[in-house]
C-alpha cells in the first residue's frame, strides 16, 4: 500500500496547540515509531511548575497516544477497510491507559515513540508503547488502547 | 436459557467487564450487553476476545454487531462450535 508517513499525522484532529507528533519515523502492520520534540514554546510549561518547567505526565501519554494509537489506529483502519474496499471513520479515541513514568521531560527535548501491536480487532487497537529521549533513556512505557469512531 | 451448557462459562466471563453498579445477579438470558449490562464498547471487545480465546473460536465484525444479549451470544458460540466440528 503506498501511503505518505506525513499524511498520517495531518490526519489527527489537532491543532497545534495540541499536536505532538511532528514525524513518523517507520510503520508497518506491527508497529510504528515517531518522534515530537518538545519545544521551549509550548504553552504549558508557563505553569507546569512555576519556575519549574517540565513536561506533565498526562502530555507525555498524549504524546504516545497520538503517536503509538492515532496513527497507528489511522494506517491500521485504513489497510483493513482498503482490503475490503469499505469506508472508514478513522477518529480514534483514547479508552484505557496503564502507564509508568521513569525520567522527567524538560523543555527542548526530542522523544521517540515506539509502539508494539497486541491486537486490532472490532475496531479497537491496544498497544504496548515506549517513550525514550535522544539518549535512548527511558521516559515512560505502558499500555494503551484505543477505539475507532466513538 | 440458563441450563444452556455454555451459560454458566459465559456468565463468568462477563462478571469482568460489568460496571461496579450492576450485580452479576441482574444477568439474565435476555439481558441487553451494552444497554442493561453497561458493558462498554471498549470492554464488548474484550470480551469477545475472551469468548474466541475460551472457545477457541473467531468471531466476524458483523457477528459482534448482531451480538446483542447473553442468548444472542449463546446461539453465536453455538454455531461456531458446530461449525468448527463439520
Amino acid at each position: 500500500m503506498e501511503q505518505s508517513l506525513e499524511y498520517l499525522i495531518k490526519q489527527l484532529p489537532y491543532g497545534d496547540g495540541f499536536l505532538f507528533a511532528d514525524e513518523i519515523l517507520a510503520i508497518d502492520s506491527e508497529q510504528i515509531s515517531g518522534e515530537f520534540h518538545f519545544h521551549k514554546g509550548l504553552n504549558f510549561y508557563e505553569s507546569h511548575f512555576q519556575d519549574h518547567p517540565v513536561t506533565p505526565g498526562v502530555i507525555l501519554i498524549e504524546c504516545c497516544a497520538q503517536i503509538g494509537l492515532a496513527c497507528f489506529g489511522i494506517y491500521l483502519s485504513t489497510m483493513a477497510h482498503e482490503a475490503q474496499k469499505t469506508e472508514t471513520n478513522q477518529a480514534f479515541a483514547l479508552v484505557a491507559s496503564d502507564m509508568e513514568f521513569f525520567s522527567p521531560v524538560y523543555p527542548g527535548t526530542k522523544v521517540r515513540v515506539s509502539a508494539q501491536k497486541e491486537y486490532f480487532r472490532f475496531g479497537k487497537l491496544k498497544v504496548k508503547v515506549k517513550m525514550e529521549n535522544e539518549k535512548g533513556e527511558l521516559i515512560c512505557k505502558g499500555t494503551l488502547a484505543g477505539m475507532r469512531g466513538i | 436459557m440458563k441450563d444452556h451448557p455454555h451459560y454458566n462459562t459465559l456468565r463468568e466471563l462477563i462478571a469482568p467487564y460489568l460496571p461496579e453498579d450492576v450485580s452479576l445477579d441482574s444477568l439474565q438470558p435476555d439481558s441487553n450487553l451494552i444497554s442493561e449490562l453497561n458493558i462498554n464498547s471498549s470492554h464488548l471487545v474484550d470480551l469477545v476476545l475472551d469468548i474466541e480465546d475460551q472457545y477457541d473460536i473467531r468471531l466476524e465484525d458483523t457477528e459482534m454487531q448482531q451480538m446483542q444479549t447473553v442468548t444472542d451470544a449463546l446461539h453465536l458460540i453455538d454455531n461456531k462450535l458446530k461449525a468448527k466440528e463439520s
